[in-house]
């Protein structure tokens, strides 16, 4: 394949890869936003999410597609559920300290890992995909004859990839319109910007708080189950997603959604390509050494206000 | 008597403890002591910076990497003695916490915890990337020909639990000092109040900076301790896992107390060690461990104790 082929098909991965980015990314930056707090478990609502698709579409059988949508809207959730649980149980309990929530949620990292492990077991299952067509796709060249469209051999993309991304962005559209259209997003935008003077106006916001800490797990799970078709699921598979959401959101600035779409945007379009071009495990020290450097001398993020 | 010499004795009780324990624990403790007793060290580290100073890394296996490798690559590559590769693993530990620390001290609160774990994970894909020398995730052995120290051959169980011991005691010792002196009653300053500890005229970041390095020294130690104990340098050590360890041990032995560090992990070690005899998920119990101990003790065992019933205890 030529350069540009080469170059379409990293970049068709890349937004793949930050199609499920950009939504685990948001439920990390939605629970910062709102609850000022870092969720280290974060990474486990995926990993959950992901074995539930898999739980679901196994006992459901019959044709993939209905196990899918049953895991697609249940799994999210019953996530979002455990994860509101949690937040009722433990997070309220410490008043939402950051240095103690973080410890607590470490806890609730290996809790639910581990849970997992010993019920789940330590194999990666994977998850049919409801529609798996592979589509050909076109390149164009100014040869010798003019403009030619053709179409060459290994550029192509299956059907379901593109669902992923095309979902990705519906998922992204209603939440924005949510947050800044219905008054569910106006209470959740008071509790971020004032929580006292928000409770002092009649918003609850220890339930604010727990349905935020539920949608966010719920929107990683949904991640999860969009990948799950892609990627196999396993009881370590909320590793990497963690690491790289973060990186999401402080680049994006803590908080700052719009941000979040960006950064998520650049991370997983220039991993996808990187790791077409170069070893990934230098890919991965850059960008990770970056990361550290745009949050010391830049510790808002990208577009985040610098916070108090 | 006074409370500095109440907790003098208790270091010196403790210490006496330690080193009977050898004549009387069988042969399985024993050695289960020697590594208690190096990792107590990286602990120790870790409540300097944490427990005293108010700093909370996430990043620490990077310094205890950084020691480890700096006696693993001292002894594999440069074909180093024990001594010198020793101190190789230390001054590489110590620079290493300078040039983070100079750059992560600029950032506070939750970006500090992420700017930290960010470097760790770097540290832990260079050490992935020269895989070369380093031999990646597999580690590498130390041949136990090369772990001899002025002719006491350190494989023995004997010569391996008293080399922890000495360690231990020296750096055991040395924390405790180094809290009673002025330098730190200023890192307790500054985390009481960093903003008080500045209006008194204290240069609050150099002494951020240098509890960041001593703690970085303790890592460092500990790291070069335990390849020279036991003979495996691997990257392993570096992972998140191992920046969350330190921070369990000191948070259940008790943050802010000398004893706090080696209860903690005297604690820990057992409960996995017997946890791990029935279930494979042992890291479960040490979930469990933590959000008990954030929703009940968050002062820890020893902290409790000192609330409770001893508050002399240091």
């Amino acid at each position: 394949m030529d350069f540009g082929p080469h170059l379409m098909l990293a970049s068709l991965e890349g937004a793949v890869i930050s199609a499920i980015l950009v939504l685990t990314a948001m439920g990390l930056s939605i629970v910062f936003g709102v609850m000022r707090v870092v969720n280290v478990a974060h990474g486990e609502f995926f990993m959950l999410g992901a074995v539930f698709a898999w739980v679901v579409t196994t006992t459901l059988g019959g044709h993939p597609a209905i196990g899918f949508l049953a895991a697609l809207i249940t799994v999210p959730i019953l996530v979002g559920c455990i994860a509101a649980g949690a937040d009722r149980l433990i997070l309220k309990r410490v008043n939402y300290d950051p240095d103690r929530t973080i410890v607590a949620t470490i806890g609730i990292l290996y809790i639910i890992q581990q849970t997992t492990l010993m019920t789940y077991g330590p194999e990666a299952r994977p998850v049919e995909a409801p529609f798996n067509t592979r589509l050909s796709l076109p390149w164009f060249e100014f040869g010798e004859n003019g403009f030619e469209i053709f179409w060459p051999w290994g550029l192509s993309i299956t059907s379901y990839k593109l669902f992923v991304i095309v979902a990705a962005i519906v998922v992204l559209t209603t939440l924005w319109l949510v947050l800044t259209r219905t008054k569910i997003g106006l209470i959740m935008r008071a509790t971020q910007q004032d929580s006292d003077t928000a409770q002092a106006f009649g918003i609850p916001v220890g339930k604010v708080y727990s349905w935020v800490f539920g949608l966010g797990a719920g929107l990683a799970a949904l991640g999860a189950v969009l990948v799950v078709p892609i990627q196999q699921a396993h009881y370590l598979m909320g590793g990497d997603p963690l690491l790289l959401a973060f990186i999401v959101v402080i680049i994006g600035g803590l908080g700052s959604l719009p941000g979040t779409v960006i950064a998520a945007l650049l991370i997983g379009m220039s991993d996808g390509i990187i790791s077409v071009f170069f070893s990934p495990t230098l890919a991965k020290i850059i960008a990770t050494f970056l990361v550290a450097m745009v949050l010391v001398f830049r510790p808002q993020g990208l577009l985040g206000k610098s916070v108090a | 008597m006074s409370k500095a010499a109440k907790s003098n004795a208790l270091h010196l009780a403790i210490l006496a403890l330690l080193f009977a324990l050898f004549f009387v624990l069988p042969a399985y403790h024993v050695g289960a002591f020697s590594r208690i007793m190096v990792l107590a060290i990286y602990a120790m580290g870790f409540n300097l910076l944490f427990g005293y100073t108010g700093l909370l890394s996430l990043g620490h296996a990077m310094f205890f990497a950084a020691g480890m490798y700096g006696f693993g690559l001292g002894i594999s590559q440069a074909g180093f003695s024990v001594a010198p590769a020793f101190l190789t693993g230390i001054i590489a530990a110590s620079v290493l916490a300078l040039v983070v620390g100079y750059l992560a001290l600029r950032t506070a609160g939750v970006a500090f915890m992420i700017v930290t774990l960010m470097f760790a994970q770097t540290v832990y894909l260079v050490i992935l990337y020269f895989g070369e020398y380093t031999r990646g995730d597999e580690g590498f052995v130390i041949q136990s020909a090369q772990r001899v120290f002025f002719g006491i051959d350190l494989t023995t169980e004997t010569a391996r639990y008293f080399t922890a011991f000495v360690l231990f005691a020296i750096c055991f010792l040395w924390a405790a000092k180094l809290i009673q002196m002025p330098f730190g009653k200023r890192l307790v300053a500054i985390r009481e109040n960093e903003e008080r500890a500045r209006m008194l005229g204290y240069h609050t970041d150099s002494y951020k900076l240098r509890a960041l390095v001593v703690s970085g020294a303790f890592s460092g130690i500990a790291g070069a301790s335990y390849a020279l104990l036991f003979g495996y340098v691997g990257a392993s050590f570096s992972t998140v896992q191992y920046s969350i360890f330190p921070l369990l041990w000191v948070l259940l032995g008790g943050a802010g107390t000398t004893i706090g560090p080696l209860i903690g992990v005297i604690f820990m070690f057992y409960l996995i060690d017997i946890s791990s005899s029935y279930t494979t998920a042992y890291m479960l119990i040490a979930g469990v461990v933590l959000v008990l101990l954030t929703l009940f003790a968050p002062q820890g065992l020893a902290g409790t104790l000192r609330k409770r019933v001893f508050p002399w205890l240091p």
